[in-house]
């Protein structure tokens, strides 16, 4: 007899439990080690907390109505919920406070390529740690935390969410048309953005800087000769780079057109990469304004790791197949490594 | 190792010649690529060959570093609605050659569609693009039942099966033939550069080398389309 489970969802078996255990046991010593504390919060919130929260394409899908009439969601993220703890149960703790999670979110995806409904998280939250030190700290322990899971190729892409607005800002871009543009950056859709760059009437030196920022990325070399409007931005980025250990550094790509489609990050964005894997494997960043939201004001910054997708791509490294069929079709296995 | 460093996913069909022109200004030897149609993996200079609307799908894995399709294949394969997610491909360049018009077209004479529109407050829709379609349709407001066929779109009004099509066209002359005209542009497709997201970071280098030496030629060459 088959009976079907939802689209989008899956039963794990103790072969694959054994080896995400394995990943998640690793995370949590390494989590433990730098002074984070694991947390567990209900996958039920009322929606109105979440809704607090800009999470744009992380929005919660799945909603229930309790005895009382009250809408509860299923948490579709692990950052929001850790800010209501915080701005709860540590209204007057002193701070840098330090979380970790293991936790199932649950999103509205369309399942293909691996992508599951239900999304095993492994992540962390800083809060009360400003830029950049906060920053730097998340980012060695997100290093800490691959290389001791044992992700040989993996890299780190780093961003500021608010480096595009800046940019569309001081070349005094009409208000109107910025969401759209904003909108073709964040799909990575450049021919798009060209395009919508000439609609809103952006042309000559401002529009050439628009559609080539967002594309800089690379080494530190590239946080020397950034355009006027994105100083701050990359400046921002070049303090972090200066607090990280030579191990971490070589890790980082800096991408100036890095934007994350979760709408509540306002400065430093990460996104991590492996080789072996088309999709990025995790990503976070700094959320200084949400915990306000909650009435706690603090400055804070996390990541959060997919589980499968770490495991799929440790898979994938010890087969040695990643991008672009690396070792098989082309000869250039690792890439830009 | 190929010149390039990559693996690029190429368009049988319509897009190849166009495509392959492309290859050979970038300076990758092309000449067993045109002549050896059976072939599908071109190991030595880092091209893999499929159907067009294959190449979205092989980036996106990133079993291709980037690809060439056009841009009827990325609005068909886009997402539906908000919170879902389309193909996560990065578009980079519009290359400008297998230029087509997705259009709405029906029987020449009154339009039947807009009868069954005032009669019946549907439109019955033959098309290769359901997505696409079905968009059009809601973004016009019009009540429409999308009909999916595989071939020949162009028969299915001609039986009195559907009011209209919407299809690709690059010159008219089969709808023509068909006794078909068009009543709506939809949107202008053209061949575009791809990119998958983790090796547009990982092989910058690379792809922007690529980009920029395309961008670098005042005219691609405008290839012939179906």
């Amino acid at each position: 007899m088959i009976h079907p489970i939802p689209s989008g969802t899956r039963d794990v078996l103790p072969q694959e439990t054994g080896e995400v255990r394995a990943i998640t046991d690793t995370l949590r010593a390494a989590f433990d080690r730098h002074g984070f504390g694991e947390i567990y919060t209900p996958a039920l919130e009322y929606e109105s907390v979440l809704a607090r929260a800009d999470l744009e394409e992380a929005r919660p899908a799945y909603r229930v109505f309790d005895e009382t009439g009250a809408v509860l969601v299923l948490r579709s993220d692990m950052t929001v919920p850790i800010a209501r703890v915080v701005a709860t149960r540590y209204a007057e703790s002193p701070v840098p406070l330090r979380f970790c999670y293991f936790a199932h979110t649950y999103r509205g995806v369309r399942p293909q390529r691996g992508q599951l409904r239900e999304m095993l998280q492994a992540g962390i939250e800083l809060i009360g740690a400003p830029a950049p030190d906060g920053t730097a700290e998340a980012l060695t322990l997100l290093a800490a935390a691959l290389d001791a899971v044992g992700l040989k190729d993996f890299r780190i892409g780093l961003g500021d969410a608010s480096l595009f607005p800046a940019l569309m800002e001081s070349l005094r871009v009409d208000e109107g048309a910025r969401a759209g543009l904003l909108e073709a950056l964040v799909r990575r859709d450049f021919v798009e953005l060209e395009l919508r760059l000439a609609e809103a009437g952006v042309s000559g030196e401002a529009a050439e800087l628009l559609l080539d920022v967002p594309q800089r990325r690379g080494g530190p070399e590239l946080l020397t000769d950034a355009p006027a409007p994105a100083v701050d931005a990359v400046t921002g980025m070049r303090r972090v780079h200066e607090l990280l250990a030579p191990d971490v550094a070589e890790r980082v790509i800096f991408d100036l057109g890095l934007v994350r489609n979760i709408g509540y990050y306002t400065g430093a964005v990460f996104e991590v990469y492996d080789p072996a894997l088309g999709a990025p494997i995790g990503g976070g960043g700094r959320y200084d304004d949400l915990l306000g939201r909650f009435g706690r004001p603090l400055p804070a910054v996390g990541f959060a790791l997919f589980v499968d997708s770490v495991h799929q791509a440790l898979a994938g490294e010890e087969r040695g197949t990643g991008v672009a069929l690396a070792g098989s079709l082309s000869t250039t296995a690792g890439g830009a490594r | 190792m190929t010149p390039h460093g990559l693996t690029i996913a190429v368009p049988r069909g319509a897009l190849f010649d166009g495509t392959v022109d492309v290859l050979a200004t970038l300076g990758i030897d092309t000449d067993e690529l045109r002549t050896n149609d059976r072939k599908l993996l071109f190991q030595e200079i880092g091209v893999i060959t499929m159907r067009p609307s294959d190449v979205p799908t092989y980036v996106e894995a990133g079993a291709a570093d980037i690809g060439v399709t056009g841009k009827d294949v990325l609005l068909e394969q886009l997402a539906q609605q908000p919170g879902e997610h389309g193909r996560d491909v990065y578009e980079l360049l519009d290359l400008g050659f297998g230029r087509c018009t997705m259009v709405m077209a029906s029987k020449a004479g009154p339009d039947p569609a807009l009868e069954s529109l005032r009669r019946l407050g549907v439109m019955r829709v033959a098309t290769k693009y359901p997505r696409i379609a079905a968009r059009h349709l809601e973004q016009t407001g019009r009540q429409g039942e999308i009909v999916e066929v595989k071939g020949s779109v162009e028969l299915a009004p001609l039986t009195g099966m559907v009011d209209a099509i919407v299809d690709l066209t690059a010159t008219g002359t089969t709808l023509r033939e068909n006794n078909l005209v068009v009543r709506e542009e939809i949107v202008v497709c053209t061949a575009r550069l791809i990119a998958n997201p983790v090796a547009h970071k990982l092989k910058a280098a690379e792809i922007d080398a690529i980009v920029s030496q395309l961008r670098a030629m005042p005219a691609i060459p405008a290839a012939g389309a179906g």
